[in-house]
């Protein structure tokens, strides 16, 4: 039985894959990432990045929260977006919902406005599809195949045994 | 909170590292970057102060390589240990799957661990945790320094509930993979 608290389907990823080609091609923006709150990298599109996306993903989600206490502390429940200006490239991140953030990475080929725009819209979709999968996650929890069963855990536990040594 | 990607074929688990300030959770997590291999790990970031004192966190992902076709990766985190950056343990600890409390063994700050327990617990609280629920170990570091509590007494007041609990001298390596083993286990076999 898998008691992760969410998991991404098959259908769901390429929903979501779909409405980021949508958002790329229409902002003109170089790449899009959908981030876990908690700082996981759940889907990224565009122009492949050159840096650790890993890291990146950590850093949006951190950014957030921080901007989330920051809006408490003057009275707002949250920043629903923010914006980081750079000489050449800029980023825009939005909430999608309480779990996830959609990251927008941008140069000097399109404007803010632009990109605002579009993520607006994309945000509205991406929102209605996370509704739809954390339904699924609590229904599919109970019964859906899962990699992760007891041979799993063996073997998992034999690789951490493997990799953290001295 | 771990996230299962059957899509990219990914799981990804966050362990935090948790205790009070100066007590070597981000020497932990320097010996486990300076140890595992290259293509195992990716970059550590740390967001400190000049003074090398952890401001928000440091972040260190480790991939396990693929099990079972999925690609499984530990992401492992450090709080800031000073009792005035609350805010940002609270923050650190949303969706955590795995803790490791570093307390430092020093007499002088037999207080300093006790407060920083009872302040991982009223911050699980507000995460709707319960420590009894989350995978859990304890490290008693710095056992190569003077004037340091008997493991015994570490025992009585840090872990009357006998969660696993390691020795450990992290400048030196000693017993940083022993907790970090153990904790990681325990997270997958929850999820098993």
């Amino acid at each position: 039985m898998v008691r992760a608290n969410w998991s991404i389907f098959e259908e769901d990823y390429w929903a979501i894959h779909s409405i980021l080609t949508e958002l790329l091609k229409n902002s003109n923006a170089q790449s899009t990432l959908v981030i876990d709150r908690t700082g996981q990298l759940i889907s990224s599109l565009g122009v492949a990045p050159d840096f650790d996306v890993t890291s990146f993903a950590s850093l949006c989600a951190a950014d957030f929260e921080a901007n989330t206490q920051l809006a408490r502390l003057i009275g707002e429940n949250d920043f629903s977006t923010l914006y980081h200006q750079g000489a050449d490239e800029s980023m825009y991140l939005s909430r999608v919902d309480s779990r996830t953030i959609l990251a927008v990475l941008f140069d000097r080929q399109t404007t803010l406005g632009l990109v605002r725009l579009r993520v607006k819209r994309a945000v509205d979709q991406l929102g209605a599809i996370m509704v739809r999968l954390f339904e699924k996650v609590e229904y599919r929890n109970e019964e859906f195949a899962t990699p992760v069963d007891q041979d799993f855990a063996v073997r998992a536990e034999a690789e951490i045994d493997n990799l953290f040594r001295d | 909170m771990s996230l299962i990607n059957y899509s990219t074929r990914e799981i990804n688990c966050k362990i935090v590292y948790y205790g009070p300030g100066l007590g070597g959770k981000t020497t932990n997590v320097q010996y486990v970057y300076s140890r595992v291999s290259p293509e195992t790990k990716g970059r550590l970031v740390s967001l400190a102060t000049e003074m090398d004192r952890t401001l928000f966190f440091d972040f260190l992902p480790l991939d396990l390589g693929p099990i079972k076709g999925f690609r499984t990766r530990f992401h492992l985190y450090t709080v800031p240990g000073q009792v005035y950056y609350d805010a940002s343990r609270r923050l650190i600890l949303r969706g955590v799957d795995g803790i490791i409390f570093v307390a430092d063994s020093l007499i002088s700050r037999f207080e300093a661990n006790v407060e920083s327990l009872y302040n991982l617990h009223e911050n699980l609280a507000e995460h709707d945790l319960k420590l009894e629920n989350v995978p859990f170990a304890l490290q008693y570091n710095k056992r190569d320094l003077k004037d340091i509590i008997p493991v015994a007494d570490l025992q009585d007041e840090l872990n009357p509930q006998g969660y696993p609990a390691f020795e450990a001298i992290a400048t030196q390596g000693v017993g940083v993979f022993d907790t970090l083993k153990s904790v990681s286990k325990m997270v997958l076999r929850k999820l098993a």
